[in-house]
């Protein structure tokens, strides 16, 4: 085996290791330690699970406040982006708008959900809003900052290897930057993660948030933790393909991680 | 000299305003000519004001007074005729291979994708990179890193070299040979070079001529000297270097010992 398979191997088996072990002290804990059917062991959560999405409630679920992040990350990411570019390349920009970042970054969404209701309804409306809000200004303030820790001297190579200020920007700001907002983007999806819970939890039609609050009214434990493994496994995915793609973009030595 | 210089300052000054009113005058009625062809070494003490120099020449600082001249056009702002070896490896680009670094210059300038990457792949194999054009900057030791950035501005193929202090980075075993090296490239491609560097022994390898600066502030140059050494005389045991070094040491050792005084 060469040594990058070895590795490989090595990095797979500590995963397999981690979650199993992850599973065997939650089965512990909840069958030899509190043996309540308020918590249920993962076996029972499992073929709970599977009932579930054999009778697509729960694909539904998934799909409706997947589908609201998804949505809310890419508006927000589409105007956090562009906006954190200019915030660090302009200084009168950055005045301009940093009362908005600096203000609105200490209201949580979740301390705005009863207004973006009470605005847009709970239908749609309102939950995509909250995911945009907590999605922009992380997103803004990673860019900028990426764009300030450009290296003055990649800048002056640039210029006098006869580029224009416009392929300046292009060529070397951009793909400079290009692992902080991958690094915000992926911060903002945890955000994101936990703004849509609390908002479906709140009011809702439909989505993961609001099976959890539905269970909750019926005592049905099992699926409240049904929600519960499905968060953990779509965060956990997510990440995943952000980590991918920091990496991919940026090479192995990008300077976050 | 006869020819008009390819580089010309004169009476330049440099002034850098503080907002508490105590203006620091870094350069004062500069002079230099530097003529096509030459490998001239600017040495001066550290703060003495010969990156501010270079600065210049590159076109990133504007000098406050003064005349500054390529080719007898006055220098506004950076521009291709003058490519810049910096000293660490912070001006390369490490989402680029070597090769995307080398050819960045003819990509900016329109040069076709072919054609750039032919130039781009002789240059490499000049700086002796040849074999490593897919490696991406952090996975190259500092020696090959200063090789890329040569090979940068050659491709581009400036009209003169601006380097400062470009192996002061690197260790003693890996700087002895870098400096052969670029003695080797200057000598095959005919280049002008403006090379900064506090090192007599470095400036006494190098130059065909050495202008040593007096300590700042308010510096200027305080005198030149030729270096005529033949390739096989660039060497510290050898009797004409060192009387060279002897020579530099002697007009430098007055302004060491200025800086070490306004330095404490």
């Amino acid at each position: 085996m060469s040594p990058v398979w070895r590795e490989r191997a090595a990095k797979l088996a500590g995963y397999v290791i981690g979650f199993a072990s992850l599973f065997a002290v939650w089965h512990i804990a909840a069958v030899y330690i509190v043996g309540s059917v308020l918590f249920p062991p993962p076996g029972r959560v499992v073929l709970k699970a599977i009932e579930l999405a054999r009778d697509g409630v729960l694909g539904e679920q998934i799909a409706v406040s997947m589908r609201r992040i998804l949505t809310g990350f890419a508006c927000g990411s589409l105007i956090g982006v562009p906006v954190g570019l200019a915030i660090g390349s302009f200084a009168t920009v950055r005045r301009l708008l940093e009362p908005y970042t600096e203000f609105f970054r200490f209201i949580p969404a979740t301390a705005m959900i009863t207004v973006a209701v009470i605005w847009f309804g709970i239908g749609e409306g309102s939950k995509i809003f909250l995911i945009t809000y907590t999605t922009v200004f992380i997103v803004i303030l990673n860019t900028a900052a990426g764009v300030g820790a450009v290296t003055p001297n990649k800048i002056r190579a640039a210029r006098s290897l006869g580029a224009s200020r416009a392929q300046v920007f292009l060529y070397v700001a951009l793909p400079a930057t290009v692992p902080y907002i991958l690094t915000g983007m992926r911060l903002a999806m945890g955000n994101s993660f936990v703004t849509i819970i609390a908002a479906e939890l709140v009011a809702a039609n439909a989505g993961l948030g609001k099976m959890i609050w539905d269970a909750r009214l019926y005592m049905l434990v099992d699926q409240i933790f049904v929600a519960l493994l499905v968060l953990g496994v779509l965060g956990f995915t997510t990440d995943r393909l952000f980590r991918w793609a920091i990496y991919t973009f940026a090479g192995r030595y990008s300077p976050v991680t | 000299m006869g020819a008009a210089p390819l580089v010309r300052l004169a009476g330049v000054s440099k002034v850098y305003r503080s907002l508490q009113g105590g203006d620091y005058v870094a350069l004062r009625g500069f002079d230099l000519d530097i003529a096509a062809g030459e490998l001239f070494c600017l040495l001066g003490t550290s703060g003495c004001g010969k990156t501010t120099a270079l600065n210049i020449v590159a076109g990133f600082e504007a000098a406050t007074g003064g005349t500054v001249e390529i080719g007898g056009h006055a220098i506004r702002g950076p521009g291709a005729d003058r490519g810049v070896v910096f000293q660490g490896d912070d001006s390369l680009y490490p989402w680029l291979s070597a090769l995307g670094n080398v050819e960045f210059g003819l990509k900016m300038r329109g040069v076709r994708r072919a054609q750039r990457d032919r130039q781009a792949r002789s240059y490499l194999d000049l700086v002796g990179l040849k074999g490593q054009e897919t490696k991406h900057p952090p996975e190259l030791s500092g020696g090959m890193k200063q090789r890329i950035q040569i090979a940068r501005v050659l491709a581009n193929e400036p009209e003169i070299l601006l380097m400062d202090e470009p192996f002061g980075a690197l260790d003693a075993q890996t700087r002895a040979v870098m400096q052969q090296e670029l003695v080797k490239i200057w000598r095959a491609t005919g280049k002008t070079v403006l090379f900064i560097t506090h090192d007599i022994d470095e400036a006494v390898t190098l130059a065909t001529r050495i202008g040593v600066m007096r300590a700042g502030p308010e510096s200027r140059l305080k005198g030149i000297i030729d270096v005529d050494l033949g390739p096989d005389e660039r060497d510290r045991t050898n009797d004409r270097f060192v009387a060279v070094y002897r020579q530099v040491h002697e007009m430098i050792r007055e302004e060491v010992a200025i800086a070490m005084r306004r330095a404490s």
